[in-house]
C-alpha cells in the first residue's frame, strides 16, 4: 500500500514531520517498508529566468541565453532549445549536476567558442515526461530562485507500508489517516460522503442472477448511469498522484476509480453504458466462456468464477477485472458506475485460479467496509460530475448491503490480563472511540464495557482482538518486562526424551567417530526413493519444487550418497559424512522415524584418510562401516550382548559385503556394508563407499534401575591366562560360529575370545581358511594346571570341530 | 713392593685398551680370575713369614682393589658409551606427521550446535523440547491455528501437498512448528512451557529462500503468562543466545492467524564490514514473530482461553546461526560440502551449557 504525504494530509490534519509519522506508523502495526523523496534527486534544479536570449555567433542552431537564477550574477548558458526566448522562465541546473533523463553530470563548459555555466532543462531531462521539444516553458511569476521540485509538487514522499492481510480497514488512504489519528498524530477530517440526489433509473438493470445457495457471493450490487459526460484526460493532480504511488493514468472514468480504491478502500468499476446489451447480471461463469479484460488478456471463464454479463455474454470478472469490450475511453458519454460487495473467499479463488493481481482483488479477499458500498458510489459519482459534468441518474441496487452488528463484551481487566500493561479506562475507551469502536456503558458493571465493531474492521471479533488495538495505540514498548518464574523454584529437571538424548549423543559420536554431520533434504527423486525400498504413493508431493526433490525420503543413504558424489566431482573423494534425521515409511503421524547414518568413500576409514607413511592405503569398506555401527551402539550404552551379525543386508548393498545388526528376524535395528555396485551407478558415483544406517527407534530401552549405583566390581585374585588355537575350517564358516562354539566349552573360564588371524593362502588347503583365535581364561578359586589347560583346550577344539568342521591347524 | 705397582701399571694399560665389555672381562678374568695376575700373587701369601705377610699382603690387596675399581669405572664407561650408541641408532625423524584422530575431524552441522544451544537455556526456564510429524494434516498445519478457509495467510505459506489419499484427505508438510503446539496443547493439559523445533517446508526456493528450513517455536500456556513475560523470555534468550550482556529489542504489532496480539521483533545491532553484532549500533533486524495465542487456537484444543493464557513465538533456526555465526547464505546449509562443514561445523565435544558459556 502506497501513498505520498500530501495525500494523507488530506485526511489528516497534522503537524507530525514525516520522520514522526513513519516512527509512529511502524509502532502501530502499519511497517513502513519503505519512504522516497522524489524532491531529492531534484534539489539541485532551480527556478530561473532567461533576461536575454541571443542567437550564437557560431552556430545556427544554438542561443547563447543570460540567465538570473536568482543568486548573484546572471550567469551565461549556451541551449540548443527552439523555444528559449528573452524574457521566459524555465529550470535551470548548475555545472556538477546530474541530469537523470542524460545520466550525465553535467560541467563548465565551452560550446563552439561560447562559454557555458550550467543548463537549462526540458521535462525529458528530468525525467518528468518524454517531452524534450523543448526546455520547460514556467509561468511568469514562478519564483525565481525556488526549488522548482517544491514549485511543481514533485517533493511528496512516498510513503509504503506492508499491510498485514488482517487489516483490509488500512488498505485506504482514509483508513491510515484514522489509524493514525486514533495514535494521537493529528486529526481526522471526517470523510461523509453527501448522498447524490440523482435523477431517473440508470436506464440499464442490475440484476443477480445466483442460487440460493450462492446468494453470499454477492450480498449487494450498486449501480449508477451518469449521462452526457465527456471523457478524457484527468487533471494534473489526479494524474500526478497516480503516478506517484506507480498507477498508470488512463481517462478521468477510469482514474476515478482507482483513485477511490485507494483512497477509500472502495474498489469501483465503470462500463461504457453504450457498450452495454440489456441488463447487467451477476452470475456464475459458464464453461466455454471467455473475456478479453482490461490487461488485454483472454480469460477462460467457468462456474467457479463470478462474472458480470450482458446479453451478449461477460462483461467484467466480478471483483477482480473489468472486460476490455465495455471499458470507457475518450468516446463514452455514458458511463456506468459499479459499486458491488463480492464473497472474500470466492475473489481469493478466482485470483488465484486466473492468477490476476488487482487493486480491486487485493482489498475484495481481505474484506472491504460493506457499509461504504452506496457511499462509494455517491463520492464516485460526484467526482464524475465534477470532472467530466453529465446528469446522474437514482442509484439501482441489487441485493442488500449487510449491516454487521458485531458487539464484544470488554472487561476493561482484559488488557492487564494479557498484557502485564495497566492503563487509565478512559485511555482506552479514548483509543477505541477514535478506531471508530462505539462504547456502551454497562450500567450494572463499570469494569466492562459493551463494544461495538465498526464496519470497516472485519478482523476484530473478541476480546484479545480490543487487547490488540488498545496496546499497539498504547505503544508496545509500554509493556515492561517481567520474569516468567520457573515452574517450580527447584534446580531445572532433565527434559529431554530417551529418543532425544540418543540423538544428540549419536551426533556427538559420529563426529567424534571423524564423520562430518551433513543435513541434507527431506526429499529425494522418485527413482531413488524407489531403489531405496520407498517410493509409496503417499509419500510422494503432488507439487514438488523440482523432479529430483519429489518424494519423502525412506532412508538417509541417498541424501548422503548424492552429497558424496558432488564432493567428488569438486575434487573432495574422501568424504566422511553422516546424518541424524527423519525418514518416513508412510504418511501417518506414527510412520516418521529417526535414523542415523553414516558414509565413508574413497579412503576415509576408521583409521584416517588419505596416504600415510608407514600405512598400507586402502579404501573404505565394510568394516569401517561396522565399526561406526558399533561403536555408535556402544556410544548409546546400548547393551550389545544379545545383537547378532547377519549377512547380507536390503538390495542397495553390496550381498557379499553387507551385514544387518539384529536383536533377533524380527528386532532388526540397522544395517552395514558396501554399496551394491549398480546403486553407485545409480548415483553416478565413483566407489566403493561403505555406509550404515541405524534406526534409533528400534533400539531397545534400557533396564529401569531403582539407584545409580553400578554394579560390584569383580576383580579376581588370579591371574588371567591367554591361549591361542590355530584352526583351519572351510572357507564359508563364520568366524562367529567359531567363538560361539569355543564360548561352549567353558562359559565360566572362558572370559572373552578375540580373532587375531585369518589367513587364506599357501600351506593352507584351497577352499580352506586359517584362524587363531584366543581365548582368555580366568581361574577363580585356583591357579590352573597344565591338566586343566590341556584338559580345555580339547574341549575348545572338539566344540569348534563338532559344530564347524574345524580342525587344529598341524 | 715395586711388583705390584708394576702390576696395576700393566693391568691399569690392559683395561684401557679393552674396547669392548667382552674384552674388558677377559682382562678382569687375566687379572682376578682364578688363574689371574693379582690372584697369583695373593696365593704367595701361604708361605710367607706373617711379618712378611702383613706386609705383602697389604700391598697385594691394595693391587687388587685398585684393578677392581679401575675395572668397573672402566665398565661403566663402556656401557655409556654403548647406550649413547644405541640410543642414537634409534632416532627417528620426529617431523615425520601423525594421523590427526578421528575426534578432532569430525564436525557437527550449524544447525545442530545451535538446536542445543536452544535446548541449553530453554532446558534451564523450564522448557521441555516438543516433536511432531513433518508429514501433517491441514488441520493441524492451518484450521487449529486459526488460518480461515481460503484466506490469504495461508496462501502466504506456498504449501507442499501430497496427493489426496482414498478417504479425499490431503496431507502435506508442516509449513511451520506450529502443529506441534497443538498436538502438545492436545496431548497434555496446561500448565504448559515446550520449545518445538524442527524441519519445515515451503514450496519456495531463491537466494534466501530454500524448500527445507528449520524452525523453532516455544508456547508457553498456564493462568497468568502475560505479554510482559514474553518479553522478558525473548529478552534473556536472545542475551543468552547471542552471548552479550544487553540486547535492545523493538516489538511491532504485526499478524499471525494463531496470535491476538501478534508482533514481529527487531533487534537493535551494527553492520561493519559484513559482520552483525548485537547489543551495539543504530540497525533493526527482523529476528522473530510473538505474539498470546488466540483464544480460537485455545478452544481448539479445549482449553478455555478465559481461565488460561499464554503466548508462543517462532523463529529461523538457519537464520539465528547465520546472524550468529556469520553465515553469508542460507542454500549451502544443505548442500554438505565438506568444506564448508569443515569451515562452519563445531567440534564433537564443543558442547553448549550454560555452565560454561554456548560456544565456550
Amino acid at each position: 500500500m502506497k501513498f505520498t504525504l500530501s495525500w494523507l494530509k488530506e485526511h489528516l490534519d497534522t503537524t507530525a514531520a514525516l520522520d514522526e509519522i513513519v516512527e509512529t506508523l511502524t509502532r502501530i502495526g502499519l511497517e513502513v517498508e519503505r519512504v522516497e523523496d522524489p524532491g531529492a534527486r531534484l534539489a539541485a534544479f532551480t527556478i530561473a529566468r532567461v533576461i536575454e536570449a541571443t542567437q550564437h555567433p557560431n552556430a545556427d542552431r544554438l542561443r547563447v541565453c543570460m540567465v538570473d537564477t536568482g543568486k548573484g550574477a546572471p550567469v551565461q548558458v549556451v541551449c540548443g532549445a527552439p523555444n528559449a526566448r528573452t524574457g521566459m522562465v524555465s529550470v535551470f541546473s548548475p555545472p556538477g549536476t546530474y541530469i537523470p533523463g542524460k545520466d550525465i553530470t553535467i560541467g563548465e563548459g565551452v560550446i563552439r567558442g561560447v562559454d557555458s555555466k550550467g543548463m537549462l532543462c526540458s521535462e525529458a531531462e528530468l525525467e518528468l515526461s518524454t517531452d524534450h521539444d523543448g526546455i520547460i516553458d514556467l509561468p511568469l511569476d514562478a519564483p525565481i530562485g525556488a526549488a522548482y521540485a517544491a514549485y511543481a509538487g514533485l517533493d511528496d514522499p512516498v510513503i509504503e507500508i506492508n499491510l498485514t492481510p488482517n487489516r483490509p480497514d488500512a488498505a485506504s488512504v482514509y483508513g491510515i489517516a484514522r489509524d493514525l489519528a486514533a495514535a494521537g498524530l493529528g486529526t481526522l477530517r471526517r470523510g461523509a460522503v453527501t448522498p447524490v440526489a440523482g435523477r431517473g433509473a440508470p436506464g440499464v438493470t442490475a440484476r443477480l442472477d445466483l442460487a440460493d445457495a450462492d446468494s453470499h457471493l454477492a450480498p449487494a450490487f450498486a449501480l449508477r448511469r451518469v449521462r452526457g459526460v465527456k471523457n478524457g484526460p484527468s487533471p494534473e493532480w489526479l494524474r500526478r498522484r497516480l503516478v506517484s504511488i506507480g498507477l498508470r493514468p488512463i481517462n478521468a472514468l477510469v482514474d476515478i476509480t482507482n483513485y477511490l480504491t485507494f483512497d477509500r478502500g472502495r474498489p469501483l468499476h465503470v462500463f461504457d453504458a453504450a457498450k452495454v446489451a440489456g441488463d447487467l447480471v451477476v452470475r456464475r461463469g459458464r464453461a466455454g466462456e471467455a473475456l478479453t479484460a482490461l490487461d488485454g488478456r483472454s480469460y477462460a471463464l467457468d462456474t467457479d468464477v463470478l462474472v458480470i454479463a450482458d446479453e451478449r455474454g461477460p462483461e467484467s470478472i466480478a471483483g477482480i477485472m473489468g472486460g476490455e469490450a465495455s471499458g470507457c475511453d475518450e468516446s463514452t458519454t455514458d458511463v456506468l458506475i459499479e459499486s458491488a460487495l463480492w464473497d472474500a473467499l470466492m475473489i481469493a479463488r478466482t485470483g488465484r485460479k486466473l492468477g490476476i493481481n488487482t487493486d480491486a482483488r487485493y482489498r475484495f479477499e481481505r474484506g472491504v467496509d460493506p457499509a461504504f458500498c452506496v457511499p462509494g458510489l455517491d463520492l464516485a459519482t460526484a467526482m464524475v460530475v465534477d470532472l467530466c459534468g453529465g446528469t446522474p441518474s437514482e442509484h439501482a441496487l441489487a441485493g442488500a448491503v449487510p449491516q454487521p452488528d458485531r458487539r464484544i463484551v470488554f472487561p476493561w481487566s482484559e488488557v492487564a490480563r494479557l498484557t502485564g500493561l495497566e492503563l487509565p479506562q478512559s485511555e482506552m475507551a479514548r483509543s477505541l472511540e477514535r478506531l471508530g469502536f462505539e462504547l456502551s456503558s454497562d450500567e450494572g458493571d463499570n469494569n466492562r464495557v459493551f463494544v461495538r465493531v465498526p464496519s470497516w474492521r472485519p478482523d476484530v471479533h473478541g476480546k484479545a482482538d480490543l487487547v490488540e488495538e488498545v496496546v499497539r495505540l498504547a505503544g508496545l514498548d509500554q509493556v515492561a518486562p517481567v520474569p516468567l518464574a520457573r515452574p517450580t523454584p527447584s534446580v531445572p529437571r532433565p527434559v529431554l526424551t530417551l529418543l532425544q538424548k540418543r540423538a544428540r549423543l549419536a551426533k556427538r559420536t559420529l563426529a567424534s567417530c571423524g564423520l562430518l554431520e551433513a543435513v541434507t533434504w527431506s526429499f529425494v527423486s522418485r527413482e531413488r526413493a524407489l531403489l531405496f525400498g520407498g517410493g509409496r504413493e503417499e509419500l510422494a508431493l503432488a507439487n514438488p519444487i523440482a523432479a529430483d526433490l519429489s518424494d519423502m525420503r525412506p532412508s538417509l543413504l541417498p541424501g548422503l550418497i548424492a552429497a558424496a558424489e558432488r564432493n567428488a566431482r569438486r575434487g573432495m573423494s574422501d568424504a566422511a559424512l553422516f546424518e541424524v534425521g527423519q525418514i518416513f515409511l508412510g504418511a501417518g503421524e506414527n510412520d516418521q522415524r529417526v535414523a542415523a547414518a553414516g558414509l565413508r568413500q574413497g579412503t576415509a576409514r576408521v583409521a584416517g584418510a588419505g596416504r600415510q607413511w608407514g600405512e598400507k592405503t586402502d579404501r573404505a569398506g565394510v568394516f569401517d562401516a561396522k565399526a561406526d555401527a558399533l561403536n555408535l551402539l556402544t556410544s548409546l550404552g546400548v547393551a550389545t550382548g544379545g545383537l547378532q551379525i547377519v549377512a547380507g543386508g536390503p538390495s542397495y548393498f553390496h550381498p557379499g559385503r553387507s551385514g544387518t545388526l539384529q536383536f533377533g528376524p524380527k528386532a532388526v535395528i540397522g544395517h552395514f556394508g558396501e554399496l551394491h555396485p549398480t546403486i553407485l551407478d545409480a548415483f553416478d558415483a565413483e566407489g566403493p563407499m561403505a555406509c550404515f544406517e541405524i534406526v534409533l527407534d528400534t533400539l531397545p530401552q534400557p533396564k529401569a534401575k531403582p539407584t545409580k549405583v553400578k554394579g560390584k566390581l569383580d576383580l579376581p585374585e588370579l591371574m588371567p591366562v591367554e591361549r591361542d588355537f590355530a584352526f583351519v575350517v572351510d572357507r564359508g564358516v563364520q568366524a562367529a560360529d567359531i567363538l560361539k562354539a569355543a564360548q561352549a566349552a567353558d562359559r565360566a573360564l572362558i572370559t572373552r575370545l578375540a580373532v587375531f588371524d585369518v589367513y587364506e593362502g599357501a600351506g593352507v588347503p584351497e577352499g580352506k581358511k586359517s584362524i587363531g583365535i584366543a581365548a582368555t581364561l580366568q581361574p577363580r578359586e585356583r591357579t590352573l594346571t597344565e591338566a586343566d589347560l590341556e584338559s580345555l583346550g580339547r574341549r575348545i577344539v572338539e566344540e569348534v570341530g563338532k559344530k564347524t568342521g574345524a580342525v587344529l591347524r598341524g | 713392593m715395586t711388583d705390584t705397582i708394576e702390576l696395576e701399571k700393566s693391568i691399569a694399560i690392559e683395561i684401557e685398551a679393552a674396547a669392548t665389555e667382552a674384552a674388558l672381562e677377559a682382562v678382569r678374568v687375566s687379572a682376578l680370575g682364578k688363574k689371574g695376575s693379582v690372584s697369583a700373587l695373593l696365593a704367595t701369601l701361604g708361605k710367607m713369614s706373617p711379618d712378611e705377610r702383613k706386609l705383602r699382603g697389604a700391598a697385594i690387596n691394595t693391587l687388587k682393589d685398585a684393578v677392581s675399581a679401575t675395572l668397573a669405572s672402566k665398565r661403566d664407561r663402556l656401557r655409556a658409551a654403548a647406550l649413547t650408541e644405541r640410543l642414537q641408532r634409534e632416532a627417528v625423524d620426529v617431523t615425520l606427521p601423525v594421523r590427526d584422530e578421528a575426534v578432532t575431524l569430525g564436525r557437527i552441522h550449524p544447525i545442530t550446535q545451535v538446536m542445543d544451544e536452544l535446548t541449553a537455556i530453554f532446558a534451564d526456564m523450564g522448557f521441555s523440547i516438543a516433536e511432531g510429524p513433518d508429514v501433517e494434516t491441514d488441520f493441524y498445519n492451518f484450521t487449529a491455528l486459526n488460518f480461515p478457509e481460503g484466506h490469504p495467510a495461508r496462501e502466504m505459506h506456498d504449501t507442499f501437498f501430497f496427493k489426496p489419499d482414498a478417504q479425499g484427505e490431503r496431507k502435506l508438510l508442516r509449513t511451520h512448528t506450529s502443529p506441534v503446539q497443538i498436538r502438545t496443547m492436545l496431548g497434555k493439559a496446561p500448565p504448559i512451557r515446550v520449545i518445538c523445533p524442527g524441519r519445515t517446508y515451503r514450496c519456495d526456493s531463491d537466494q534466501t529462500h530454500t524448500p527445507m528450513f528449520h524452525q523453532v517455536e516455544g508456547l508457553v500456556i498456564d493462568r497468568t503468562a502475560n505479554l510482559a513475560n514474553l518479553k522478558w523470555v525473548l529478552q534473556e534468550f536472545c542475551r543468552a543466545f547471542f552471548e552479550v550482556d544487553q540486547v535492545k529489542m523493538r516489538f511491532r504489532p504485526s499478524f499471525f492467524p494463531f496470535t491476538e496480539p501478534s508482533m514481529e521483533v527487531d533487534i537493535q545491532c551494527s553492520r561493519q564490514g559484513g559482520e552483525i553484532r548485537f547489543g551495539e549500533g543504530n540497525d533493526w533486524l527482523e529476528i522473530l514473530g510473538c505474539g498470546m495465542v488466540h483464544p480460537n487456537v485455545l478452544r481448539h484444543c479445549n482449553i478455555d482461553p478465559d481461565e488460561y493464557q499464554g503466548f508462543a513465538w517462532g523463529m529461523g533456526i538457519d537464520r539465528i546461526a547465520m546472524l550468529k555465526y556469520g553465515m553469508p547464505d542460507l542454500r549451502p546449509f544443505f548442500e554438505a560440502d565438506v568444506r564448508w562443514l569443515k569451515h562452519y561445523g563445531f567440534r564433537p565435544l564443543d558442547i553448549p551449557t550454560l555452565a560454561g558459556g554456548l560456544t565456550g
